[in-house]
């Protein structure tokens, strides 16, 4: 890697390389070698910095491979059903949006259907495009463009408070009409779990570490 | 003055936000050289952009309270909810962990974001060396918890979706969520926008 000669006092020339910044207080500190499992924190300010996990790449490669079947599964299956006087309305995860579209409240669909399904599909598909080739030692093509889009739709995507959404749904309405909970439901449930372990599992090094060493 | 460590920025090296490479300030015209994502020492105008989303966000978090975000419309009557007419109605109906979840979700995460952001802003713009680490974990708090306020345009938008037996019932979102999922929008777009570092820059310097 490159040597960091601009030395300035009172710090030996070193590998960029054994470097972080913290990136919320930019304290520069020297990485040192952890545990599986373990996480390293700032000194300074107590940011998460990095972590290390055994057979990472594996790991989310598997879970991000389960997350895609349960979304397609999720979305393929009724969410919920209502029931009132004998007639059932169901809708699935994107009704919801369709319906604002249809009602010409464009601000409120765009953000649902960002939140609940374009950026937590795209994440994971993103994650499988930039894994998979790596995993056989190749680098896909614009690999550093598509990384960065996953780091960008990350907090775009909420699964888990759709979920809570839904729950507060199924209660408001209980007083009102019959609540079903159809199998997208319990498959979205699954689908919550499973990205939230990628995302755990997950070490964003091993990324430019395999790309450095295929290419 | 002792100092407790050297910033990046103190070294002259500037550290990518997307990959984390530690490079040369002087290198990094060019974004990254890695992941070749835009670097910057510290997040360009962040003072001037976090202002002026905090002050759309604070102004478009008058009608979301004040206009209903849904309206019920059942065998030909209609009754409009606002944010916190659903919260009474949960504590009416005795549903009070949901009434605490949404109260929490919708208005005092909101507020929150708005006065945290904006107590964030005006102690960088002071220079105050007030516990900069207290405030460095307020500011991850504001921006962790964000998220969370979608609850309600959540809930809205399966409503609509779900009660849609004509004259029976019929759910239609209002104004009032147009301009909540806006400042949660918003909110989230100025929390990114605030640089954290700023916070610190100011206990680099000779007191
Ligand atoms: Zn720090
Ligand atoms: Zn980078």
């Amino acid at each position: 890697m490159d040597d960091w000669t601009e030395s300035t006092p009172g710090i030996p020339v070193m590998d960029l390389a054994e470097l972080v910044a913290c990136h919320d207080c930019d304290l520069l500190q020297r990485r040192r070698p952890l545990r599986h499992g373990e996480r390293a924190r700032c000194t300074r300010c107590g940011a998460g910095l990095y972590k290390e996990q055994h057979d990472s790449l594996d790991k989310t490669l598997a879970l991000t491979l389960a997350g895609v079947i349960l979304f397609v599964v999720a979305n393929v299956f009724p969410f919920m059903s209502f029931s009132l006087e004998g007639r059932v309305q169901e809708c699935r995860i994107l009704s919801g949006v369709m319906a604002l579209v249809a009602d010409g409240k464009w601000v409120i669909a765009a953000v649902v259907g960002l939140a609940s399904f374009i950026a937590p599909l795209l994440n994971l598909l993103l994650l499988l495009y930039v894994l998979l080739p790596l995993k056989f030692d190749t680098a896909p093509w614009k690999l550093p463009a598509s990384y960065r889009v996953i780091e960008i739709l990350g907090p775009w995507s909420m699964l888990e408070v759709y979920l809570l959404g839904a729950i507060v749904a199924v209660v408001k309405l209980s007083g009102m009409a019959d609540i079903g909970l159809g199998f997208g439901f319990h498959a979205f449930a699954g689908l919550i779990i499973v990205t939230t372990a990628a995302g755990a599992v997950f070490d964003p090094r091993l990324v430019w570490n395999r790309l450095a060493r295929v290419t | 003055m002792s100092r407790a460590g050297l910033t990046a920025a103190d070294a002259g090296l500037v550290a990518c936000h997307a990959c984390g490479l530690v490079m040369p300030a002087g290198s990094a015209h060019d974004g990254c050289r890695r992941c070749r994502a835009p670097v910057h020492q510290r997040k360009p105008d962040s003072l001037q952009r976090t202002t002026a989303l905090v002050l759309a966000a604070a102004t478009l978090y008058i009608p979301a309270n004040v206009f209903p975000i849904m309206t019920v419309v059942s065998f030909g009557k209609g009754q409009s909810d606002t944010i916190l007419s659903g919260v009474v109605a949960f504590i009416d109906a005795g549903m009070y962990p949901l009434a605490m979840l949404v109260l929490f979700a919708s208005i005092i995460v909101p507020m929150l974001k708005l006065v945290g952001l904006t107590f964030l802003l005006i102690s960088v713009h002071r220079r105050s060396r007030w516990r900069p680490r207290d405030r460095t974990v307020l500011y991850r708090v504001v921006e962790y918890v964000g998220r969370w306020s979608m609850i309600d345009v959540f809930v809205i938008s399966l409503l609509a979706a779900l009660v849609q037996l004509g004259s029976i019932a019929t759910i239609v979102p209002g104004i009032g969520a147009t301009s909540f999922a806006a400042v949660v929008v918003i909110t989230m777009f100025a929390a990114a926008s605030f640089d954290p570092r700023l916070i610190w820059d100011v206990m680099e310097e000779e007191s």
